[in-house]
């Protein structure tokens, strides 16, 4: 029977590479995604029925088991059913979290057995309490991590550090390596204990490694968090000799890694100072100490419909405020509304808009907006010379001129839409408020933008009515 | 010296698993490479979905624990509740991610 967990194994090991290379590709994705699903549950359910450990038994518990199954999968599918598209990067992060807990766990309960083995004074395999140590520092790290950068996301964890915490972060961890380097080879019943306190350290790193890390690196952070997750996944692989944990582990490590890098690079900035997260603690100050205070001008509905109406070809470009408006449909009416009239309409995404990667893509395609009206930055940033109305929804550091003019900024290097390259720049906001990285935007306050205050779903409708009477 | 032979044994009694890492940390790169950036947030999430694969390990644990081992049970039966959120729950918010593209090509 052990040879139909292989196939199985197998089967799910398959699954999960043909479903990445699935997600890929936008005709495919969902299919693929599901593919993963099914393998996964080809994986999950072989285990359970045909495992067999050392000496040949069968898996026992299975109320708890099936218990445990029963509640997570219910409580997941409902909370994935219900959450808004504007949290759904939430959820990620939070369902992360959840997967590096489990991995911590699994550490906890088999180091239970190899502290037995010291009791008794049998030999340990150093090899397996290397694995253990490795899911629980990096289970806990991302576990605690996603906490944090969660509850960032919603608004509950506000960005906090001090003075030299990233050499505070960097002894913290020196010490965790040091403990678990050194319990590694010095095992006793006197300093079983310590195992607790490297947890310990770890979750308290993962808190404060993600804690300074401001608005803009939250979806680096997810990102990075992800693949920290699938190598504590691939280390229960080491430890159980288990292939498909391996292959899925590491894929996702592997896979995350390197989407981690290519936003790091869509922001022009390192890991390494990602990782250190001096960002969140420059920005703070430089935004305290340079904030330009200038004139805006605001423009009434009548003209701002007006403008567009009579425009040639409109830019909109959305950001988190579309988001949580959830005005996408207002403006894809806008947008079909403007086209009848023989405007020409395009949307320029920029690849962090939002507060993932990606997010206004998803959102405009909720709201059927066809895939070709979407530029990506560099394409939008070529046709704004030729664009007479830019209309900006609720985004703010990715127009930021800083990033381009001001070497003080600490978003200096990031590449940025150049809408003021366009005629007009309309901006609806909600305030004159920074945006989520608190850096003053010269860009509203220069001549040739003008605001449009209000939530952004509100303003479009009135802004749509008014079109209209024209 | 004999730390360094006790490593190299290691690696040696599990070559395959570190054939298996190797390979897939280039597959892994390779496969999404050519990622459009339409596409990130989904993918970011099916990943997410995919090392829920680390279930099997709490299942593992939880089946193999005594029954009059409370710790390794409450633990496991933890594990396995998160475990299962992580694979669910990730699954089900990528393919409500993706439902959305359904009518475009």
């Amino acid at each position: 029977m052990e040879h139909i967990l292989t196939i199985c194994y197998l089967i799910g090991s398959i699954t999960f590479i043909l479903g990445l290379k699935m997600l890929s590709n936008p005709a495919t994705a969902r299919k693929g995604n599901l593919i993963a699903a099914a393998g996964m549950t080809i994986a999950i359910f072989g285990t359970i029925f045909l495992y067999r450990d050392e000496a040949g038994n069968l898996l026992h518990n299975y109320a708890w088991i099936f218990g445990g199954l029963l509640i997570g999968g219910i409580v997941g599918t409902l909370a994935a059913k219900k959450v808004k598209m504007t949290a759904m990067p939430e959820m990620v992060s939070l369902f992360n979290g959840m997967g590096g807990a489990c991995a911590a766990l699994i550490s906890f309960v088999e180091f239970g057995h190899i502290a037995k083995h010291v009791q008794e004074g049998l030999p340990v395999n150093t090899g397996s309490l290397l694995t253990i140590f490795l899911g629980l520092i990096i289970g806990s790290v991302s576990f605690a991590g996603s906490m944090i950068a969660w509850g960032k996301l919603n608004g509950k964890v506000k960005d906090f550090s001090f003075t030299g915490q990233h050499i505070f972060n960097l002894a913290l961890f020196a010490v965790i390596l040091g403990l678990a380097g050194f319990l590694l080879f010095n095992i006793t019943v006197a300093n079983i204990y310590l195992f607790y306190v490297i947890s310990f350290l770890a979750l308290l790193y993962g808190v404060f490694f993600v804690l300074p890390i401001g608005g803009a690196d939250m979806p680096v952070v997810i990102s990075l968090l992800n693949s920290f997750t699938g190598v504590a996944a691939a280390c229960g692989g080491f430890l159980y000799g288990n292939k498909v944990m391996l292959t899925g582990g590491i894929l996702v490590g592997a896979a995350g890694t390197l989407l981690t890098i290519l936003m790091c690079k869509a922001m022009n900035r390192s890991i390494q100072n990602v990782l250190i997260g001096s960002f969140g603690a420059k920005s703070t100050g430089a935004a305290a100490g340079a904030s330009p205070q200038g004139n805006y001008k605001e423009i009434s509905l009548s003209d701002a419909a007006t403008v567009m109406a009579y425009a040639n070809k409109v830019m909109i470009v959305p950001g988190y405020g579309l988001a949580v408006a959830q005005a996408q449909h207002t403006c894809h009416e806008l947008e079909k509304y403007l086209e009848e009239k023989g405007v020409e309409v395009k949307y320029a995404i920029h690849p962090v808009a939002g507060r993932m990667p990606g997010h206004m893509n998803v959102l405009l395609a909720e709201a059927d907006v066809s895939y070709d009206k979407l530029l990506e930055m560099e394409e939008a940033n070529d046709e704004f010379k030729t664009t007479d109305v830019v209309l900006i929804l609720g985004a703010n550091d990715v127009v930021n001129p800083a990033a381009k003019n001001d070497p003080a900024s600490p978003i200096y290097g990031m590449p940025i839409l150049e809408v003021e390259q366009a005629k007009t720049v309309i901006v609806n906001k909600r305030s004159m408020k920074p945006g989520y990285a608190g850096i003053e935007n010269d860009l509203f306050f220069q001549p040739k933008t003008s605001m449009l205050f209000g939530d952004a779903k509100a303003a479009l409708q009135k802004l749509l009515a008014e079109i209209k009477t024209i | 010296m004999e730390l360094i032979q006790h490593i190299l044994r290691g690696v040696h009694n599990h070559q395959e698993m570190f054939y298996i890492v190797i390979l897939m940390i280039f597959l892994g790169i390779e496969v999404i490479g050519r990622v459009p950036s339409v596409l990130h947030t989904p993918l970011m999430s099916g990943a997410n979905a995919i090392h829920g694969v680390v279930i099997i390990g709490a299942i593992i644990v939880m089946g193999e624990a005594q029954s009059d081992n409370y710790i390794a049970l409450i633990l496991g039966f933890l594990a396995v509740i998160l475990g299962t959120l992580n694979v669910v729950g990730g699954f089900v918010v990528t393919d409500r991610m993706l439902e959305m593209f359904k009518k475009k090509k």
